[in-house]
């Protein structure tokens, strides 16, 4: 521990780490945990057999598929959102600036209700994409919709703040240095802003991958076709499956973890190698 | 390669940035923009360089209409004064940047640019550093590699933006010195910006002075001290007094002083105003022929060869103190304490006239 300690103007290091890990413990580490001994009620081929039915491996696909697809757009539109907040002034820009935030405000039930009524073939949107085939409410696509919704603030708000401090003249220095608009955002702009957009990625990502209230209204839940993981823990459990619903947790914690895990050290990687301070 | 700048006017919504500016850079001179802040000399460089779009008017480089050329194809270099290196790139990239941006059939091989980068580097003094990252240099470090970023490009002038602005005092006093050599030896077109007279006077070859979107006088930097063309000019080179007065058939009376002014001798008992320099000002514990000025010390700071002295005017305004500056010896000799009666008198001054509806302050 002492080791560890560097000195510090501000007193109780020992403290303040006591307390994280406590705190870490209570809030993440016990229920979690609670979820692996639950599922050792299991034993080993019991547990395959359950998070592997092709039912199970079917929602997996669609959770972590359309999860995945609606990070990639929000890191892409996220990312717009951000650079028209920051660079440009414009009637409404603070309420724009606020509307950002209201899928993190708004109860996910109301907003797959929302959703659903927009985007079902009779809705204001689905009604343009019937006639030409496109369903989209009841549908992974559906599923999708509405899990970029969700993301879309955490690329947002994790990107402003680094976008406001990336100053203009950086890329009107590129310009005069003969730096085409693509070079300039390749070379310049992107590598600073990659870190930021990495995190606003993983966490649209993580919340996407749990999102449930949402999804359940627009996704139709048909099985092996549109419904997710969480949905099918929540069948088990009502009927009363509890070790089969915790083994499915199980899995998605892991796979969840490995993922972030993996975009942790790219960030960490990315952040080595631009070296932004 | 000159520059020419013709009629040029610039607005940013009802403020009015530029005022039918028209300048000539002489090619290989060392230009200095000087004015105070929003006297639009950032924006006349930034309209040089392509970065700002003039509402009317011409920029010309050698001659050449450049008014609809791109920033990119200006072949400018810029200088900002918060260095605006690329914080992602090691200093080297950063001087390469330009010469790897380039499309294909101009670009230099890998090795030309490595012995490029090398070289200018070297020229500003940092190629021990090539590897680091901007975060890890000095403000003067940093502001030399900007330098060697934007001459890779082989840039036809140099511009640069108050580049001695974000740094301290002395870091400054270096740099700029250092700047003046660097002209010296590589004498490429250079205009740069600068709100600190010091800078501009020591430093360029002439000096542009600006106010208010307006050139108010361009010379040398003996020329806009010793004859300033104007009363703003006086007063934002230089510390400077004034004295009211009154201008009557070539001659000038402030107070009871009379003297010659024969540059005025059709005025009709015209108010004007004396600029006069601390250091162009007579003071004596008697009086002498041609009249002077009552005044009593008002406070005396004699640190260094020159003392400064404040003086209050005894027929004057108390709050009006005016500037002396003499030399230790004179000082010396006549004894001077806080409080004391002495006798002042200009021996060289500007007279400016004044309409009485149109006061110049």
């Amino acid at each position: 521990m002492r080791a560890l300690r560097q000195h510090s103007v501000l007193p109780g290091f020992n403290l303040a780490l006591g307390f994280t890990l406590l705190y870490l413990s209570l809030i993440v580490l016990i229920p979690l945990s609670a979820a692996f001994i639950r599922t050792s009620a299991l034993t080993w081929p019991e547990f395959w057999d359950a998070v592997t039915t092709p039912r199970v491996l079917a929602s997996y696909r669609l959770t972590f598929g359309a999860s995945f697809a609606a990070a990639v757009v929000n890191a892409i539109f996220g990312l717009l959102v951000a650079w028209v907040l920051v660079r440009y002034r414009f009637p409404g820009k603070k309420l724009v600036d606020a509307l950002v935030d209201l899928p993190f405000a708004l109860p996910t039930a109301v907003a797959g209700i929302a959703l659903t009524a927009l985007y079902a073939g009779n809705g204001w949107i689905g009604q343009f994409f019937e006639p030409i085939g496109v369903k989209i409410a009841f549908t992974p696509i559906g599923v999708f919709i509405a899990l970029t919704f969700i993301g879309l603030p955490f690329v947002v708000r994790t990107v402003q703040p680094v976008l406001e401090d990336l100053e203009p003249e950086l890329e009107e220095a590129a310009a005069t240095l003969g730096a085409n608009r693509l070079q300039t955002f390749s070379r310049v702009i992107l590598p600073v802003l990659l870190p930021a957009l990495m995190t606003g990625f993983a966490l649209a990502f993580a919340r996407a991958i749990g999102e449930y209230g949402s999804v359940i209204f627009i996704a139709g839940n048909m099985p092996m076709i549109s419904e997710i993981t969480p949905l099918l823990i929540i069948t088990k459990l009502e009927q009363y499956d509890y070790a089969g619903a915790t083994a499915l947790a199980v899995v998605m914690l892991v796979i969840s973890f490995l993922m972030l895990l993996i975009i942790n050290v790219l960030q960490w990687w990315s952040r080595r190698r631009t070296s932004a301070i | 390669m000159s520059i020419e700048v013709r009629n040029l006017v610039k607005r940013f919504g009802s403020f009015v940035a530029l005022k039918n500016v028209d300048l000539e850079v002489r090619s290989g001179e060392l230009l200095a923009l000087l004015g105070p802040s929003g006297s639009g000399k950032t924006t006349l460089l930034r309209v040089i360089a392509g970065l700002e779009v003039a509402d009317s008017g011409q920029v010309l480089f050698e001659g050449e209409d450049a008014t609809q050329q791109h920033v990119r194809e200006r072949r400018v270099g810029f200088v900002f004064q918060h260095y605006a290196l690329f914080r992602n790139m090691t200093i080297f990239e950063n001087v390469a940047f330009g010469l790897r941006v380039r499309p294909k059939p101009q670009r230099p091989s890998d090795a030309d640019i490595r012995r490029r980068v090398q070289d200018l580097l070297k020229l500003v003094q940092l190629d021990w550093l090539a590897e680091r990252h901007p975060h890890q240099l000095s403000g003067g470090q940093r502001q030399r590699v900007a330098l060697a970023r934007a001459l890779a490009v082989e840039p036809k002038v140099l511009l640069l933006d108050e580049p001695f602005g974000a740094l301290d005092a002395k870091v400054r006093k270096e740099l700029r010195a250092w700047l003046r050599r660097l002209h010296d030896e590589i004498h490429i077109t250079s205009v740069f910006v600068t709100h600190d007279q010091e800078e501009a006077l020591e430093v360029a070859d002439r000096v542009v002075v600006m106010n208010e979107g307006r050139i108010e006088q361009i010379g040398t930097p003996d020329e806009v001290y010793e004859q300033p063309a104007s009363p703003f000019v006086y007063e934002f080179l230089g510390k400077v007094n004034l004295f009211h007065g009154r201008l009557h058939q070539g001659r000038a009376r402030i107070g009871g002083i009379e003297i010659d002014a024969p540059d005025h001798s059709e005025a009709e008992e015209q108010p004007a105003v004396a600029y006069v320099r601390p250091h162009d000002i007579h003071v004596d514990r008697v009086i002498h022929d041609g009249g002077a000025l009552a005044a009593h010390v008002f406070h005396i700071l004699s640190v260094g060869p020159i003392v400064r002295l404040e003086l209050t005017r005894d027929d004057g305004d108390a709050q009006d103190l005016i500037e002396v500056e003499i030399t230790k010896e004179r000082f010396r000799e006549l004894q001077l304490a806080q409080g004391d009666q002495v006798y002042i008198k200009p021996f060289r001054l500007d007279l400016f006239p004044q309409s009485v509806e149109e006061p110049v302050h």
